[in-house]
């Protein structure tokens, strides 16, 4: 049963601000009621439930929706209202919009694993189809009607005498008792959902009135940037402020945990006044570390015995009796996120409570960090959710806000924003972790796989970062550093995959996709070298191994017709890949060229099964914004270490893709009604793999490990 | 500290900062106008893409001192009510995704659009590829470009 509340203490507050009552609606799930929605292959526990919903019809006949979800691009605020208004059955052109307060009451509120859609597409259904419940109740007493007779339409409750529009009604239906097991829509009634439907939020971007976290201004805001240790690990030592309180602008110098700060009038002060600080430093056991040396930590650990993330079989036997056997070493690079709007918050810091103004994948996360950096309690914490310029996973972890507290601790009452520049971002991140992974295969005596062997070895995800412990600290395998090679669906007979941890010092954490951004490419990759060894068209090969897993095989087939599969123009080379993950499935064929040694990406035919489809439109920008993410990491993406430091510090030497070298992109999405699967994921790991591919059809080169510009491809 | 004077969206602007200070910063923290964005401070990326004099301008590298007596449009100047034709065709096409970079984007494709009337793919990757989009928005940024002057040559007509 759920529990529920009309005029809360906010929807009071809110009402006031109004100046005008209404139907407000806020209900409460049980936990596990979305449960079963959320599940994610090898990533550990279950998603923490993240329930609630909140809704207010105003006499004015405006439909505003709380967002309890932050809004990186991926389209939660206007597919979560879309989810709502469907139900509501409201007029979609008064529906507003604003990110909800953080607050248990909406249980954990963060944007993470492609699941926002996943875990509010029943509830947030429920919600708008109780309120429309609530508001046909409502006419039916003033008309002295049943319920049962009335219907609605586009914010209108319409029976025999005639219509009222559902802010007419909002009052009376507010000071009704709330419904249970109200019927949810067939989906041949949806009106919005699987339409494609205009963002809400785009004219707020377009001109220039969109508030993104680094665009927070309470009023008597301070600038600080931080010097942190160039190595991972390090710590001030000690540090000289004299020639820094010269530089014109500079209001204070501050020492928090992890560096320097310099607060200043302007951010542009605040740099300069940071460029005259002179600190020595404890660097720490990492000061020697290259990644050279890390590579090989890797070669080392994976002749280690590991931990089994995966087994079928047995691949000793089949290796013994097989007619051929093939191995090879692949190679993933560290990774920065890099997004658009770097890190930052803005925070303040007074006796007894606490404000901050963030962009945050983890809205939950960044309130608890604000209450235990101060001590104060969480109630005491108020979190503004601000647009995030990009989030890619980095926006996931909450150090850069316990950063800003700490350095607003130090000014208390004065609201401080903590900006990272460029290099701070780049040589700061919490990476992609490299990793490592010897295969060796067989082949029956037709050709077709009858073994894989994956001898894993990376470091976990979180290394270094608070959630370390999460993620392979126990005996098991860190779940998502093996995911893409322990949750393939190939019918080989004998696999075996295992693990070995292989921390390094660099610290990780989820970059998109997360571990299947590694071991797609991987695992499609060795796929290919099977094939050709056993003579198989690679398509073939993976129709024959998918025969059994009829959603993969869907897919695989639709992006193979559609791309015309082995019917490529003179000149131009296919490749393919196709993973399952969070809850979908994608395929994705490659068409290139070489041109001078350099590989040209054309045209990329994307295809995927998300289950239902809630705006088609965001699902095809998603799936573009995957391929060109995946796309520009495997062309020229890797931070590479050396004396324990990020060599990479800006956009010149971290390259990323540019329009000129846009390819031809094309999605196809297969709408089925299972259960409602991601896409903000779901693209990244198959282009690297198809690409790859591609470059072995046209040039009989393996690439086995990335960037092509290691390769001097790009 | 000096005082700078220049018009700003059309209106008359002084300030009294650094003559060093990076415009971006100037209009972002002094000014309080964060349409423009920071995106590495280096001119590598364009999310801080301004009109000066008309030009598409980097304002993280444009020292304030060297805008005295010129004029500046951001994006908040564009137009008065996104009526600008990229404005336009980028609400049309819902280009933006996370939109960070957008108004970079906007600002040079407007400048675009001034010198080419009809611009070809290969004149959009020429003038576009200074500005990053992590989002990978590029192909509809394409679309949007061939939109906008669509609409601009019927504007011009009307």
């Amino acid at each position: 049963m759920s529990t529920a509340t009309i005029l809360s203490r906010r929807t009071f507050l809110r009402t006031t601000s109004v100046g005008a009552a209404g139907l407000v609606l806020s209900v409460t799930w049980p936990r596990g009621i979305i449960r079963a929605a959320q599940g994610r292959g090898g990533r550990g526990p279950q998603f923490q439930p993240q329930p609630n919903a909140y809704l207010h019809v105003a006499p004015d006949e405006t439909v505003t929706f709380e967002i309890t979800k932050g809004e990186m691009g991926q389209g939660t605020v206007t597919s979560l209202a879309m989810l709502l208004a469907e139900e509501l059955d409201c007029d979609w052109q008064k529906v507003r919009t604003e990110f909800a307060p953080v607050d248990p009451v909406y249980g954990n509120q963060g944007v993470y694993g492609s699941s926002s859609i996943r875990s509010t597409w029943t509830p947030l259904r429920t919600v708008g189809a109780t309120a429309r419940a609530m508001l046909i109740e409502a006419a039916a007493q003033k008309w002295g009607v049943a319920a049962s007779q009335l219907h609605t339409e586009n914010g209108y409750v319409i029976g025999p005498s005639g219509r009222l529009s559902y802010g007419s009604l909002a009052e009376a239906a507010a000071a009704l008792p709330i419904p249970s097991g109200v019927p949810l829509k067939e989906p041949s009634q949806y009106r919005l959902i699987g339409k494609a439907t205009k963002r809400l939020d785009t004219r707020d971007k377009i001109c220039g009135q969109a508030k993104f976290g680094l665009d927070a201004r309470p009023q008597g805001l301070v600038y600080a940037v931080l010097e942190r240790c160039p190595v991972f690990g390090g710590r001030v030592a000690s540090f000289d402020a004299t020639k820094v309180k010269a530089v014109a602008g500079v209001k204070n110098v501050v020492q928090i945990s992890n560096g320097v700060a310099v607060i200043a009038d302007n951010t542009w002060s605040a740099i300069e006044g940071r460029k005259a600080l002179e600190i020595k430093w404890d660097e720490g056991p990492n000061a020697a570390q290259t990644s050279a040396a890390i590579s090989q930590l890797f070669a080392e650990r994976a002749q280690q015995q590991g931990i089994v993330a995966k087994t079928a079989g047995s691949v000793q036997q089949a290796l013994a009796g097989a007619t051929k056997k093939i191995e090879a070493v692949y190679e993933a690079p560290y990774l920065a996120h890099s997004s658009m709007e770097p890190m930052n918050c803005t925070a303040v810091v007074r006796a007894d409570s606490c404000e901050i103004w963030a962009s945050t994948q983890m809205q939950t996360g960044s309130r608890a960090i604000a209450a235990q950096t101060t001590g104060l309690p969480p109630q005491n914490v108020k979190v503004n959710t601000m647009f995030m310029g990009g989030g890619f996973g980095r926006r996931g972890g909450v150090d850069y806000v316990r950063e800003t507290v700490e350095v607003a601790q130090a000014m208390p009452g004065t609201p401080v924003k903590l900006t990272w520049t460029r290099e701070d971002d780049m040589q700061h991140d919490t990476y992609r972790p490299a990793a490592y992974v010897k295969f060796a295969g067989a082949l029956d005596a037709d050709g077709w796989p009858s073994a894989l062997v994956a001898n894993m070895a990376c470091p976990s995800f979180g290394n270094g970062t608070a959630t370390d412990t999460s993620f392979g600290g126990g005996s098991g395998p860190d779940g998502v550093a093996v995911e893409g090679l322990s949750t393939f669906e190939y019918a080989i007979p004998n696999v075996m995959v295992d693990w070995r941890r292989a921390n390094a010092g660099i610290p990780t954490s989820f970059w998109r996709s997360v571990g299947y951004s590694q071991n797609t490419f991987f695992c499609e990759c060795f796929l290919d070298e099977l094939a050709a060894a056993g003579g198989k068209d690679p398509v073939e090969l993976r129709r024959r191994l998918l025969a059994n897993s009829p959603r993969l095989l869907g897919v695989l087939n639709l992006a193979a017709e559609k791309a015309d599969w082995g019917k490529a123009p003179a000149g131009h080379f296919q490749g393919v890949a196709a993973v399952n993950h969070i809850g979908s499935y994608f395929a994705l064929v490659a068409e290139i060229s070489m041109d001078k040694g350099k590989v040209r990406v054309l045209r990329v035919v994307c295809s995927s099964d998300c289950g239902p489809i809630v705006n088609p439109m965001i699902v095809r920008q998603q799936l573009e914004s995957g391929i060109v993410y995946g796309l520009s990491a495997a062309m020229t993406g890797a931070i590479t270490i050396n004396r324990g430091r990020v060599e990479q510090s800006n956009f010149s030497d971290y390259r990323v893709l540019r329009i000129n070298q846009m390819p031809q992109i094309e999605v196809y999405t297969v709408p089925t009604d299972n259960a409602p699967g991601g896409i903000g994921e779901g693209s990244v790991p198959v282009i690297a793999p198809a690409v790859c591919n591609a470059i072995f059809a046209a040039t009989g080169k393996r690439i086995r490990r990335l960037p092509l510009s290691l390769e001097g491809l790009v | 500290m000096a005082a700078i004077k220049f018009t700003l969206n059309g209106k008359t602007q002084n300030v009294d900062v650094s003559p060093d200070m990076p415009l971006l910063w100037v209009l972002r923290d002094t000014l309080g106008m964060t349409g423009t964005k920071f995106g590495c401070g280096m001119a590598l990326c364009g999310a801080c893409t301004v009109h000066i004099n008309g030009n598409a301008t980097r304002s993280c590298v444009t020292r304030i001192a060297s805008v005295e007596s010129k004029s500046i449009t951001t994006i908040e100047g564009l137009s008065a009510d996104v009526s600008h034709p990229v404005q336009r065709a980028w609400l049309e096409l819902d280009v933006p995704q996370c939109g960070y970079c957008q108004s970079g984007q906007i600002m040079a494709a407007a400048d675009l659009l001034s010198k080419k009337a009809d611009p070809s793919d290969a004149d959009i990757d020429e003038l576009m590829m200074g500005n990053i989009c992590r989002c990978g928005t590029y192909q509809d940024i394409r679309r949007a470009i061939h939109r906008a002057a669509e609409l601009k040559a019927q504007g011009a007509k009307a």
